[in-house]
C-alpha cells in the first residue's frame, strides 16, 4: 500500500546528525591549513580616513597579509546594486574595503590574514588609522529633512529612491469621506540575529583552476554568479556551497557582503585556503539590520466604517547603503492595505540613507511594518467612529467570492502586480475571536479593572505574499546502487526541514518512505540553476519543481516497468519502493532494478547491473537501447515558475496584562490562526509559525538597536540587545486553516514569515486596550517598561 | 609557566587528553579545534546565548567563558559525550526529535546540556510545568523554534524516564 | 572576539597569588569564576599583562553556613551557596538573590566574591551584602583587613580595594531567627540586569518593626542604603501606610543612570513599587513559622 506522506507530521530526516553534534556549519568545514581573516571596522559613523598605516600589523608574527582598498585590485569598487528599480535615483553600494570615507560604524576598512583568529585580531589592533569626523545623521526623519548632514555627497535629502503607487481614485475617496483618520506609526530598528553568525571560507586549486567557496548564505547561486563575474572565472570552475546554516532570516540572503568577495579573492591571491568567521560583535556592526519605517497614514471612511481610501507616506531607513534595493519598502507598500478591500490606495515610499548599518530584508521584510500601520489605523478609525474595532475589520475584509483581488498599480517584489489569490479572511477572524474569548472579554476586562488589574486584548490580521519567482528547479533520481532517491535543488536551507518536506513530496509520488529520500540543497555543483531561499518561497517554488520531477520519474518508472513486466501500464501501481501489478506482490520490479535497467550498459560491474547489459532480458526489444527522446537513468529534472505570488494570511490575538506599577507586560493567552494553503508537514509549519512569533515578540517588546546621535551603536551585544528567551515567549494556541491556492498544483503557500508579521501590531493593540482607562495611544514599537511609563505619564497630562 | 603556553590535561567525554595550548585559548576553541569536537558551537563569546554550553565537573558551563587552562584537571562532557556510542539517540535526544525541538540545530547542543542538567538535578520530578521549564531554559537562546517545542521535548523527557522506570 | 595576549599564571597557593598582585598591581587581574572577566577579555576591553588564575589554589572555596553568618572564600561558586541547605535556612535572602543572577551555567562557575569584586551597580550580591551589614576580607602580601560593605562599593564597577589586594573571603551575617527578608527586582528578561531592585530585612516586635535595613540597587552608581526609609520604619507599626511612606522615602536613592534603559521618573516609580513589595514579603516572613 502506498502511504500518504504529504500532510503528515513526519519526523525530520535531518535531526539525528544535528542532535549528535555532527552538523557541518561554516566553522566546522575542514580546510587544509587555512589562513584566518579578521577585519578592521570603522569605529566612527561618518569620517574621512586621513591616514592608514598597516606596517606594524604586517610585521606581526603569524601575519601573512594586511590589505586596504589599495591592495585589492579589481575588487576595489562599489558592489553591485542587487535589485535595481527604475525609480532608484541615487543608488549607493559599498566597497569591500572603504576608500577615503566611512559611512557607518562597522564598515570594513582593512583585512588581516593570519595563522589563527587570535593573531589576526592582534594584528588588527596594530593598524593605525587617523580619522577626521564628519557630520552624522542617524534619525531617518532628520536625514530626509532639508539641511540634514549628507550621508553621501550629491544625494539630495539623503534620498535614494522615491516610489509612488496608486490605484482606484484616492482623491475622490478622500473628498467624499465622512471621516478621515490620521495616524503616525514608528517601527524601530532590529535585526534577524541568527544564532550562527556569518562566515565565508574559500579554497583555490590553482592547478585545476577551481575555486570552492563555503558561505553561510541563503543564496549560493547568486554568490557564484557574482564571483565568476568579478574574478573572471567560468561558472563550471566555481563551486559555492551553503553547508549547514545556523539560521538565516533574511540576514544571510543579502549579497555581496564585503567578506563574501574578499575571502574568495584572498584564497586565489594567496594560494592558501582562507576562512573568516564573524564574531557576534561584528555581526551587530557588519550584518544587515531592518525594520525602521515611519508611516503617516490616512484612512478615508464612511460613517459605517467602510474604508474607501488609504494614503500612506512613509520613510524607509536603508542605512548607509542600499545593496538590496528597496525590497523591504516595496513589500511594505504593497501590503499596506492588508486583507482589506480599500479600493483606492495612494502610497509613497522614500528610501533614505542614514549613517547606520545597511538595511536588507529580515523575516517579514516590510510586512510587519505595514501590518502595524494598517491594524492600528483601523483600530483608531473604529474608536473615532465609536464602532467595535473587530466589526470595522470585518466590514472591510475581502470576501471569499472577491478573489482574485487585484491591486493594480502596485508592483510586488516579483515585479508583478499585487493579486490576492485566495483566502478565507472572515472565517479566520471568527475563529480567532472565538478562541481568544472576545465575546466575553469586555466583562473579563471590567472585572479585572475592578481588582486594579489592567488586561487588554490585541488582534492583528495579516496577509503574506509568498512563493514568488522567477523559478526554481529540481532533479529527482533513483540511485541505481542503493535504490535511494536523490533530490537536488538550487535553493538553500537554514532549518526549514527541506530535507524532510521535500522528501515527503517525493515519497508520495514514488511510493517510498521519506527516510529513503536524500535531499541536497545549496550546492551549485549539485544543482546549478535557481535563485535562493527568502520571502517564504522555497516550499512553493522548489516544492512544485520537485513534485514535477518526481512525477516524471514515476511516469518513467511505470513505462519501464510495463516493459520489464510485460504488463499494461494501466494495471501498474507504485508502492513500497517498487512498481507492481495492482494487487500482486510478486509481479513487481523495484525502483532500483528499474534504475539499473534504464541505463543500458556494456559492462556489468556487479551482479545487479548484469540485468542492464546488452545481452540481458530487460533489453530484449526491437528498438534502439536508448530510445529517441529518452534519457538514461531513472531521473528527471523539472522547473516551476510561478506566474504570480500566492498570498497566505492569518489572524493573531492575545490577552496581556500590564502591571501599571512596574509597567511590565506579560501575556495571559495567545491564539494564532494561520492559513498557508495545504501543509506539507504540520509539525514543521508549527515550528515556522512559533519561531516567527518569538521574533515578533522580540520586535514588539524587547529588541532595539540603540544608536546614539553620534552614530555609535550602544548595544552591539546579546547582553543588551534583548532577544527573547523561552521565558519571554508565551505558549501559543495554533489553529491551522487550509485554503488551497489555485495557483500551483500542490496548493501550497509559504509560511516562513507568517509568525513574525502581526505580533508588533497585536502587542501594541493589546497594551493600548489594557491602558484604555489612561487614554494611552501606542504608535511605536518596540514598547518597553520605561516607554509604557512615559506613555501613561503623557496621557495623564492630557485630559481625556 | 612560560609566556603564552600551558599544558592542559583533562578528561573529555570519558577520555583523558593532554595538549599544549596558548594561555589565552578559550575552552570553546580548544574543544572544537584542538580536540576536533565540533558539536559545541560558538554563538556570541560573551556568555549570553548558551550555544557553547558544556558540562564541566558535572555542571553546565559556557565554554566561551573559560580558558582552556582553567579546565586543567576537569571532567568535561560535550554533546558528543551525551550521545550514545552505538549510533542511536539518547532518550533526551529522541524527545527533541519527536517534538521537533530543533530547526537549524546550531543552538541544540547547548540546549541538550542545559536540559540534561535540569533532568539530573531533579531526578524525582515526573513533569515540570511549562513555566518552570521555560525559566530553566532561559539561559539558552534559540532564534528558530520559538521555544515551545523545546519545552515540550524536555517535559516529554521528564515524563518518559519515569514511565520507563515504572511501567504500568 | 578573542582575548588579547597575556601572561597566564595559575597560582598554586593564595600566597603566590598575593605575591603576584604585589608585583604587578593592576596589571595582574584575578581570574576566579571568569564570568565577568572573560567577556571583558573577549571584547578586548581588558588588556591585562597577567591573568592570575585562582582556580588551582587549594582551600579557597570555603563555605561555612554558621548560625551567625554565612562565610565564603574567594573561589566559592555561587551555585554551591544557592543550593546549600543551611544557607537556605539561616540566610534565605542569599539564595533568593542568587536565583536572580544570570543563569545556572553562569552561577555554576561564577563566584560570590567575584560578583562582589565586580561591584556592578545593579548587582544583587553587593546589595545583599550591604543589606545584611556584611563585609569582605581584603588580603595582600603585606597583610589583611576587613572592609565593611558600606566602604567597599565606591562606584559602578569600582571597589575600594588597593591595587595589590584580593578579596579572599566574604561574610554575610544572618538576620537571625524571627527576621524576615526579601529581594524584589525588575529585569527585562529572566536573569538580566535589574532596572531597579530592593532588599529588605525586617525584625519584628509584635506588630511593630523593631529594626529595618533597606537597600536599593540598580538605581544609582552603587547599591544604596535607604537610611531615611529605615528610620521611618524603625519602631513603627507595620501598616501599609508605614510601608508606603518608607517606599516614598526610599526614592531619594535614585539617581540619573542609564536613562536610555529607564528614565529617572520611571525608576522612581518602579523602586517605590519594589520597595513596597519587598517590605510586604519581608514582613510576611517574620510571621512565617517556616522560612518560605
Amino acid at each position: 500500500m502506498s502511504t500518504q506522506s504529504f500532510g503528515e507530521r513526519v519526523l525530520r530526516n535531518e535531526d539525528a546528525r544535528l542532535l549528535r553534534g555532527e552538523g557541518c556549519f561554516l566553522d566546522d568545514v575542514a580546510l587544509d591549513d587555512p589562513l584566518h581573516a579578521a577585519f578592521l571596522r570603522s569605529p566612527h559613523a561618518h569620517a574621512r580616513i586621513t591616514r592608514i598605516d598597516v606596517e606594524a600589523a604586517r610585521a606581526h608574527p603569524g601575519v601573512t597579509a594586511v590589505w586596504t582598498c589599495d591592495d585589492i585590485g579589481p575588487l576595489d569598487g562599489p558592489a553591485p546594486l542587487l535589485i535595481p528599480h527604475p525609480d532608484m535615483r541615487h543608488p549607493r553600494t559599498q566597497r569591500p574595503l572603504a576608500r577615503d570615507v566611512v559611512h557607518y560604524m562597522g564598515q570594513t576598512i582593512a583585512v588581516v590574514l593570519a595563522e589563527d583568529r587570535y593573531v589576526a585580531e592582534d594584528a588588527v589592533d596594530l593598524i593605525e588609522v587617523d580619522f577626521e569626523p564628519l557630520p552624522v545623521v542617524v534619525d531617518v526623519e532628520r536625514a530626509a529633512a532639508e539641511g540634514a548632514p549628507a550621508v553621501h555627497p550629491d544625494v539630495p535629502a539623503n534620498t535614494a529612491c522615491v516610489v509612488h503607487q496608486s490605484c482606484g481614485d484616492p482623491d475622490r475617496a478622500f473628498a467624499e469621506a465622512d471621516v478621515v483618520f490620521r495616524g503616525r506609526y514608528v517601527i524601530e530598528r532590529s535585526a534577524g540575529m541568527p544564532m550562527e553568525t556569518r562566515g565565508v571560507a574559500a579554497s583555490w586549486d590553482a592547478r585545476a583552476g577551481e575555486l570552492t567557496v563555503w558561505d553561510s548564505t541563503q543564496a549560493p547561486l547568486g554568490i557564484r554568479g557574482g564571483l565568476c563575474s568579478l574574478l573572471g572565472l567560468p561558472e563550471n570552475k566555481v563551486r559555492v556551497i551553503a553547508p549547514d546554516v545556523g539560521g538565516g532570516f533574511g540576514t544571510k540572503v543579502m549579497m555581496f557582503y564585503p567578506e563574501e568577495l574578499l575571502v574568495p579573492w584572498a584564497a586565489v591571491r594567496v594560494g592558501r585556503p582562507v576562512k573568516w568567521i564573524e564574531d557576534r560583535r561584528e555581526h551587530f556592526l557588519g550584518s544587515n539590520h531592518e525594520r525602521v519605517q515611519i508611516h503617516e497614514i490616512e484612512l478615508a471612511a464612511t460613517r459605517d466604517g467602510i474604508v474607501t481610501g488609504l494614503r500612506d507616506r512613509f520613510l524607509h531607513d536603508t542605512g548607509a547603503y542600499i545593496p538590496y534595493g528597496i525590497a523591504v519598502a516595496q513589500v511594505a507598500a504593497c501590503q499596506i492595505a492588508g486583507p482589506y478591500r480599500i479600493p483606492s490606495l495612494d502610497v509613497e515610499l522614500r528610501a533614505v540613507y542614514t549613517n547606520t548599518v545597511p538595511v536588507s530584508p529580515y523575516r517579514g521584510c516590510g510586512r510587519p511594518q505595514a501590518c502595524l500601520t494598517i491594524e492600528l489605523a483601523m483600530e483608531g478609525l473604529a474608536e473615532e467612529l465609536g464602532l467595535d474595532r473587530m466589526e470595522v475589520r470585518r466590514r472591510n475584509l475581502i470576501a471569499e467570492d472577491e478573489f482574485p483581488y487585484r491591486r493594480d498599480g502596485f508592483i510586488f517584489a516579483d515585479g508583478k502586480p499585487v493579486v490576492l489569490d485566495s483566502g478565507s479572511y472572515e472565517a479566520a477572524l471568527d475563529e480567532v475571536l472565538d478562541a481568544i474569548g472576545y465575546a466575553g472579554f469586555a466583562a473579563e476586562q471590567e472585572a479585572a479593572r475592578a481588582e486594579g488589574r489592567h488586561i487588554g486584548l490585541g488582534l492583528a490580521c495579516y496577509v503574506e505574499g509568498t512563493g514568488l519567482g522567477p523559478y526554481e528547479g529540481a532533479r529527482v533520481q533513483v540511485d541505481s546502487t542503493s535504490g535511494r532517491v536523490h533530490v537536488a535543488t538550487g535553493l538553500t536551507t537554514q532549518g526549514q526541514a527541506h530535507a524532510t518536506t521535500f522528501a515527503q513530496i517525493v515519497a508520495d509520488r514514488l511510493g517510498v518512505d521519506p527516510s529513503d529520500v536524500d535531499v541536497v540543497t545549496g550546492d551549485t555543483a549539485a544543482f546549478g540553476y535557481g535563485v535562493a531561499t527568502f520571502a517564504s518561497r522555497a516550499a512553493v517554488v522548489s516544492g512544485n519543481a520537485i513534485d514535477r520531477a518526481a512525477t516524471a520519474v514515476r511516469e518513467k518508472a511505470i513505462r519501464m516497468a510495463a516493459n520489464m513486466l510485460e504488463a499494461d501500464p494501466e494495471d501498474l501501481e507504485v508502492a513500497d519502493g517498487a512498481v507492481r501489478v495492482k494487487g500482486s506482490r510478486s509481479h513487481a520490479v523495484t525502483l532500483k532494478q528499474i534504475a539499473i535497467a534504464s541505463n543500458p550498459l556494456r559492462y556489468a560491474f556487479d551482479a545487479d547491473v548484469q540485468a542492464a547489459t546488452q545481452f540481458a532480458p530487460a533489453h530484449q526489444h526491437e528498438e534502439v537501447p536508448l530510445p529517441e527522446g529518452e534519457r538514461p537513468g531513472l531521473e528527471a529534472t523539472a522547473w516551476y515558475s510561478p506566474a504570480t505570488s500566492t498570498w497566505a494570511s492569518g489572524v493573531h490575538a492575545a490577552v496581556v496584562e500590564v502591571d501599571v506599577e512596574t509597567c511590565d507586560v506579560r501575556f495571559l493567552r495567545y491564539v494564532c490562526v494561520h492559513d498557508c494553503g495545504r501543509m506539507i508537514n504540520p509539525l514543521v509549519v508549527e515550528g515556522q509559525v512559533l519561531g516567527g512569533i518569538a521574533q515578533g515578540v522580540g520586535g514588539a517588546f524587547y529588541e532595539r538597536m540603540a544608536y546614539g546621535e553620534d552614530g555609535v551603536l550602544a548595544n552591539p551585544s546579546l547582553r543588551s540587545f534583548l532577544v527573547p528567551t523561552a521565558n519571554e515567549v508565551p505558549p501559543v494556541e495554533i489553529h491551522h486553516r487550509e485554503t488551497p491556492t489555485p495557483l500551483n498544483p500542490l496548493g501550497i503557500k509559504g509560511v516562513g514569515e507568517a509568525g513574525a508579521i502581526p505580533v508588533p501590531a497585536l502587542f501594541a493593540s493589546a497594551v493600548q486596550d489594557a491602558l484604555r482607562p489612561f487614554g494611552v495611544r501606542v504608535t511605536q514599537v518596540p514598547l518597553s517598561p520605561t516607554r509604557i511609563h512615559a506613555l501613561i505619564a503623557e496621557a495623564e497630562e492630557v485630559p481625556a | 609557566m612560560s609566556d603564552g603556553h600551558v599544558t592542559v590535561a583533562l578528561t573529555v567525554n570519558g577520555r583523558r587528553v593532554e595538549r599544549e595550548t596558548s594561555g589565552r585559548r578559550l575552552l570553546s576553541d580548544f574543544l572544537r579545534h584542538d580536540l576536533g569536537l565540533k558539536g559545541t558551537h560558538v554563538g556570541c563569546e560573551h556568555g549570553v546565548c548558551g550555544a557553547c554550553t558544556v558540562l564541566v565537573d558535572g555542571r553546565s558551563a559556557r565554554a566561551c567563558l573559560m580558558l582552556a587552562a582553567q579546565a586543567h584537571g576537569a571532567d568535561v562532557v560535550t554533546v558528543e559525550g551525551l550521545t550514545p556510542d552505538d549510533g542511536t539517540l539518547s532518550p533526551l535526544q529522541a524527545c527533541f526529535r519527536e517534538a521537533h525541538a530543533l530547526q537549524c540545530g546550531f543552538c541544540t547542543p547547548g540546549f541538550l546540556a542545559a536540559a540534561h542538567e535540569l533532568l539530573e538535578e531533579h531526578p524525582d520530578r515526573v513533569d515540570f510545568t511549562d513555566a518552570e521549564t521555560r525559566a530553566a531554559l532561559s539561559g539558552n537562546v534559540c532564534r528558530c523554534t520559538g521555544y515551545a517545542q523545546i519545552v515540550e521535548a524536555v517535559r516529554l523527557a521528564a515524563r518518559r524516564r519515569h514511565e520507563e522506570a515504572s511501567p504500568a | 572576539m578573542k582575548p588579547p595576549p597575556f601572561h597566564y599564571v595559575a597560582a598554586g597557593t593564595l600566597e603566590e597569588a598575593l605575591r603576584c598582585k604585589a608585583e604587578h598591581g593592576p596589571d595582574a587581574v584575578a581570574l576566579a569564576g571568569g564570568q565577568s572577566l572573560l567577556p571583558r577579555l573577549n571584547r578586548r576591553d581588558a588588556r591585562p599583562k597577567v591573568v592570575l588564575d585562582l582556580g588551582r589554589a587549594a582551600g579557597l572555596a570555603a563555605l561555612d553556613a554558621g548560625e551567625d553568618a554565612v562565610a565564603v572564600g574567594a573561589m566559592t561558586r555561587m551555585r554551591d551557596v544557592e543550593l546549600h541547605d543551611r544557607v537556605a535556612t539561616r540566610c534565605p535572602v542569599l539564595p533568593e538573590a542568587l536565583g536572580l543572577v544570570a543563569h545556572a551555567a553562569i552561577r555554576n562557575r561564577g563566584t560570590v566574591v567575584g560578583s562582589l569584586a565586580e561591584a556592578d551597580r545593579a548587582g544583587e550580591l553587593p546589595a545583599v551584602l550591604l543589606a545584611l551589614g556584611g563585609s569582605v576580607r581584603a588580603s595582600s602580601a603585606a597583610g589583611a583587613r576587613t572592609i565593611a560593605a558600606e566602604e567597599l562599593f565606591t562606584d559602578h564597577l569600582t571597589t575600594s580595594l588597593a591595587e595589590d589586594e584580593l578579596i579572599t573571603a566574604a561574610t554575610f551575617p544572618s538576620p537571625g531567627p524571627g527576621a524576615g527578608s526579601a529581594i524584589r527586582e525588575l529585569a527585562r528578561r529572566h536573569g538580566d540586569c535589574a532596572l531597579a531592585g530592593a532588599v529588605a530585612v525586617l525584625h519584628a516586635d509584635g506588630a511593630r518593626v523593631a529594626a529595618a535595613r533597606l537597600v536599593a540597587y540598580g538605581v544609582a552608581r552603587t547599591a544604596r542604603r535607604a537610611y531615611e526609609a529605615e528610620a521611618l520604619l524603625t519602631g513603627a507599626d507595620a501598616t501599609s501606610e508605614a510601608f508606603a511612606a518608607a517606599a516614598e522615602a526610599a526614592i531619594a536613592t535614585v539617581d540619573a543612570v542609564d536613562e536610555e534603559q529607564a528614565s529617572v521618573a520611571y525608576r522612581r516609580d518602579l523602586l517605590r513599587t519594589l520597595v513596597t513589595r519587598a517590605l510586604d514579603a519581608a514582613w510576611a516572613r517574620t510571621r512565617a513559622e517556616v522560612i518560605a
